[in-house]
Order: structure tokens, then sequence, then C-alpha cells
């Protein structure tokens, strides 16, 4: 059994490093530090910490105020707040304006759980995704986050990335490489590719674990940089295996399955089947009921890997 | 700029003049917003000509003091302003609002002198807040003045960043409302009324000073003031005419986002006195 590890406690980890190594990292927070892990930073440095309390729009605003001279600040909250509370301030203050803002959106997706649809934010990809300047990341585990932390503060530029509450296996090594907007193949198959973001890598992993059973092989694509996406590894592993499943613990309009469809029918139009959440809202419940009703479980990617090879079949 | 000399009687003549330039350009540009930039001008000239440390030839010297334009629709007196401080050439002033020009129709980051773009109400004190805040962990010192409008502080965003600026003691942010007392539809009074502002803002946190928008040794006096104040934010509420200098287009909402045609900027240039 691997490693369960939160992408939270990974963020929480490197950004407490990085406090350490860069005295221009600075953190902002809307009074939810201690379930983003912002607070490892904020008892280390609480000079450079601000909670700028319920205010999710002021709390970009003055991260992007923060950025103008030299300074790298990290706005931290739930995603569904973040993003959508201060949609506009997003919008023009840090997109239009290019600032260096590090958006770190925690709770996302069905997983949070119990918390209900109010805080499982279903949308922060196509929202982000959308705005002009900004990069999108969804790290698949801890360690991964924990890479992404560092890349995000060295790379210029509005950067927003999704973390989860619950523990994720934690799938990759320390020696991978992450690169933000460089897919990493976690497995190889020849007659169906998986691609997946965040937790549902895992889901995706077992799912070709499933397949192989029925002898078909599937690739599977950790895509943890959703914009700017990786074209070219979309459309080789569309060449090589002519069957495409996206699955991703988000909205199906306009997240993942939508980007990854809006490469294939401009280069390569092969059968791509979205395993998402199928326009509706989350609820209440724990993690393994909302997966199994919202069909984002190994068994519904193997199920639409296998339509998506009908498909291929008869075109 | 020098703090040393104070000539009102040139301010009130800068005054005039970039009042003749704002709506030329308006009115060249066939579009844009002569009612609120024309409240502004004495504030405005105030900060450029003779309360900020700034450079006209070094537009990102470290130590200059910082101004957000908040009310980015008002951005042609800014841009009047900036070009007749020498930061680009005032030839340029023509092509405000068309295709490939910098000078875009809400106040935009690549012109010389512009920190930052705004223009959807409500963004501008926040992010004057981050300016100042991140100015104190760098340990520098440099003054951030930010523009509203009367209308905009109806954004609730506006009165979060209030809330910060006091809670953080941030002395180094003075924000000065433009209180010309009509927005888009209407007076403000009609609309939402905003008042007691004064009470509003010292409730804040705030130290609050009241001044005639359109008298120079009233808003100095008030620049002057929030130098010395210490530990709190300062709020200048600068009462102003809409359209000011233009007697057809004082205290209209139809003069908010109307550009002149030629005979009413020629009817206008008379009344200033060209």
């Amino acid at each position: 059994m691997p490693e369960m590890k939160a992408t939270r406690d990974g963020f929480g980890e490197a950004l407490l490093e990085l406090g350490r190594e860069n005295k221009n990292i600075v953190v902002l927070s809307g009074d939810l530090e201690d379930s983003t892990r912002a607070e490892y930073f904020k008892k280390e440095f609480p000079e450079r910490f601000f909670n700028l309390g319920i205010a999710e729009q002021d709390v970009i605003g003055t991260a992007a105020g923060m950025s103008m001279d030299g300074l790298v600040p990290f706005a931290c909250s739930f995603a569904v707040f973040l993003t959508n509370r201060a949609y506009d301030i997003l919008r023009l203050t840090v997109c239009y304006n290019n600032r260096n803002v590090k958006i770190i959106g925690s709770h996302a997706g069905l997983t949070v759980g119990p918390d209900g649809a109010t805080a499982q934010c279903l949308e922060d990809f196509a929202i982000m995704r959308v705005l002009p300047n900004m990069t999108v990341l969804c790290p698949v585990d801890a360690l991964e986050a924990k890479k992404a932390t560092r890349a995000m503060a060295e790379t210029a530029g509005p950067i927003y990335m999704r973390l989860s509450r619950p523990p994720f296996p934690v799938i990759t090594k320390e020696t991978d490489i992450f690169e933000i907007g460089r897919a990493n193949v976690i497995r190889e198959g020849k007659d169906v590719t998986v691609i997946a973001c965040g937790f549902m890598v895992s889901e995706a992993l077992r799912a070709a674990e499933l397949l192989e059973k029925d002898n078909i092989g599937a690739r599977v694509i950790n895509m943890h940089t959703i914009k700017p996406i990786d074209q070219a590894a979309i459309i080789k592993s569309a060449q090589e295996t002519g069957a495409v499943v996206t699955a991703e613990e988000h909205q199906m309009n306009g997240g993942l399955g939508s980007a990854v469809a809006e490469v294939l029918v401009r280069n390569i139009p092969v059968p791509v089947e979205m395993v998402a959440v199928n326009d509706s809202f989350g609820e209440s419940g724990e993690s393994e009921e909302l997966l199994k009703k919202h069909k984002l479980t190994d068994v519904d990617i193997a199920n639409a890997a296998k339509k998506a090879l009908n498909r291929k079949k008869r075109s | 700029m020098s703090k040393k000399s104070i000539d009102i009687a040139e301010l009130k003549e800068k005054a005039r003049q970039f009042r003749k330039e704002d709506l030329e350009i308006i009115t060249r540009a066939g579009s844009g917003h002569p009612g609120g930039s024309l409240s502004a001008v004495e504030i405005l000239t105030s900060l450029y000509y003779y309360k900020m440390n700034h450079r006209p030839k070094e537009p990102d010297w470290p130590l200059r003091d910082r101004f957000i334009m908040s009310k980015g629709h008002a951005c042609p007196i800014v841009y009047v302003i900036l070009a007749n401080c020498g930061y680009f050439p005032k030839e340029e002033l023509k092509t405000f609002r068309k295709f490939n020009s910098r000078l875009q129709g809400h106040i935009y980051i690549d012109v010389p002198g512009v920190e930052h773009a705004t223009g959807s109400l409500g963004q501008g004190l926040s992010v004057a807040n981050g300016i100042a805040l991140g100015a104190r962990i760098r340990n520098v010192s440099y003054n951030t003045y930010c523009l509203l409008g009367d209308g905009e502080i109806q954004e609730g965003s506006v009165w979060e960043a209030a809330m910060t600026a006091a809670h953080h003691k941030i002395d180094t942010v003075c924000a000065i409302i433009d209180c010309n007392k009509i927005q888009q539809n209407g007076p403000v009074i009609e609309i939402k009324n905003e008042e007691p502002i004064m009470d509003k803002w010292r409730a804040f946190g705030w130290h609050a000073i009241e001044v005639d928008g359109h008298n120079f040794e009233e808003i100095i006096a008030a620049l002057d003031e929030f130098e010395t104040v210490k530990g709190k934010p300062t709020l200048i509420k600068a009462n102003t005419v809409k359209g000011k200098g233009v007697s057809f287009m004082e205290g209209q909402s139809k003069w908010h986002g109307k550009a002149p045609k030629k005979e009413e900027l020629a009817a206008a240039l008379n009344e200033l006195g060209f």
C-alpha cells in the first residue's frame, strides 16, 4: 500500500521550506490557514503572514499589491471561495495586470465529503483556465504538490493550484520530474489513453489494472497542468492508442476533459469519453459514497475506456 | 517634483489646461468619461504637482510614491497629467481609446507612470494596501495614494480593504474619495445613500478629513496632514462637482460616460477661457 497523504500537507511543508529559503515569500489567508496548511508558514514567519479575515476579494487584491515590488505572495483559502468569490479580482487585478500571485485553493472536489456542495468546488478548472495569463495546476499527490509549490514560486505570473482535503495515495517518487505544462506518462498501454489529474490518477491506475484483466492496455497520463495543457502529449497518445478517456473531480463542462477535447478535435479527433461530474452539485457524504454516486470510480473509468474502444473499432 | 514651492495660481492654471486637454481627447475619441475626470482635476493636480515624490523620466524609481486610480474610467485626466509631467509624449494623447493605443479606455498598465490597470470598480484599495504592506515587509519608505469615486464605494470589496488598512495600521495609505455626488443613473443619494461617509470611515478606524475637492489650499493641507498621521490610514473626502468647470455638464449624470460633440467642446473651452 502506498503512503497516504493530503496534497494540502505537501503544499504546507513546501511553503515552509520556501519561506526559509526566500524572504520574498509572503502568505495571505482568508482565515483558513489551519485547513490549507499555510499555518506551518505562519508559525515560523508571522511577520510575513497575513490573515485578512473572511474577505477573499481583499485577499486576492492585497496579494496583487504585494507582488508589485518583488514579493511572491501565496493567497490561500478554500478553492470554492478564492476562485468563485474573488473571480472579478482574479480577472482584472491579477490576470489583466499579469501579477505574480500564487493562488492556492484547497478542499476542492467531492472528496471534501460531509461539508457538502457549498464547499465542493467543481468548477475551478473551468473558470481559472479561461482567464488569459493564468496557469492551472492540480497535483496528483502530496509529493507532487511539494514540487508544484516550488515551481509556482519559481515561475512568473498568476498560477492557481487546486489542493484536496483527504489523504490520497502517494504514487509519485522523489526522483520524478515535475515541470509545469509537461504531462507525465505513468503507465504505458497501447489500446486506450486515460488522461487524469489529482486523485483521479489513482483511480485511473486501478482502472488500468481492471482493463488489463480484459487484455486491454491502458496508458495513464498524469495531467497535473490543466493550463497550459501539454498538447504534444495528448496528440501523441491519441495517435498511438486511438481512444482517450479523461477523468477529473470536476464538472464535465469546461474542465480537464474539455481542455483535452479542444486539443483533439483540432488535431486528431479520436473517440473521447469523459469521467466527470455531470452538471450537478455535490452533497454531504463520505468520499467513497460521493465518488460512486457521481460515477468517478476506477470501475467508471474502465467502463468509459471500453466505450471509447468500441467507438474506435466502429469508426 | 518639489514640495517646497506652492504656487496656487500656477496649479489653478494647470488645472484649467488639464480640463481643456481632457475634454479634447474625449471628444476626439468619441467616447469616454468627462464628468468624473473633470471632478478629479484638482485632486490629481495636487498629487502630481505638489505631494507625490515621482520621477517622470524614471517611472520605475523604487522610492516613488505610488498612485492607484481605482476609478479607472476617469483615466483621461490621468493620461493628460502624466503626459504633461513628461511620462510620455503629449502627441500620444490623440490616440486615447483608439486601436493599438496604450491609452486604453480604462486606465492601463502599459502607460508609463501608471502602476496598475483598473476598470471594474472597488478593486484599487486592496491593491494599495498590498503595496503598502509590501513596502513595510521590505523596509522601504513611500506612500501610496488611491483615488476612488463615491459611486464606487458601493462595492463591498472597498469595505473589506478599509478594514484591512485599519487593522494593520497602514498609515502610508491615503484614500481619496472624489465625492462628485453623481453616478451613472442619477444622484448617489437617490440610488444608494452613502452618508454619513465621514462617520463610516472613522468607525472603520480611519483618520478622515473633509475638503472642498476643487480648493487647492484645502487639498494640499489634507495631503500634508495625512503624512503626520501615524498608526492609522487616512481618508480624504473631497467634495467635488461632477463635470466641474463646464456649466452644462456640472451635476449631470448624462455626462458620466458621454463624449461632447465638437460644438459642445467649443462651448466648454470657451467657458474655460480658451
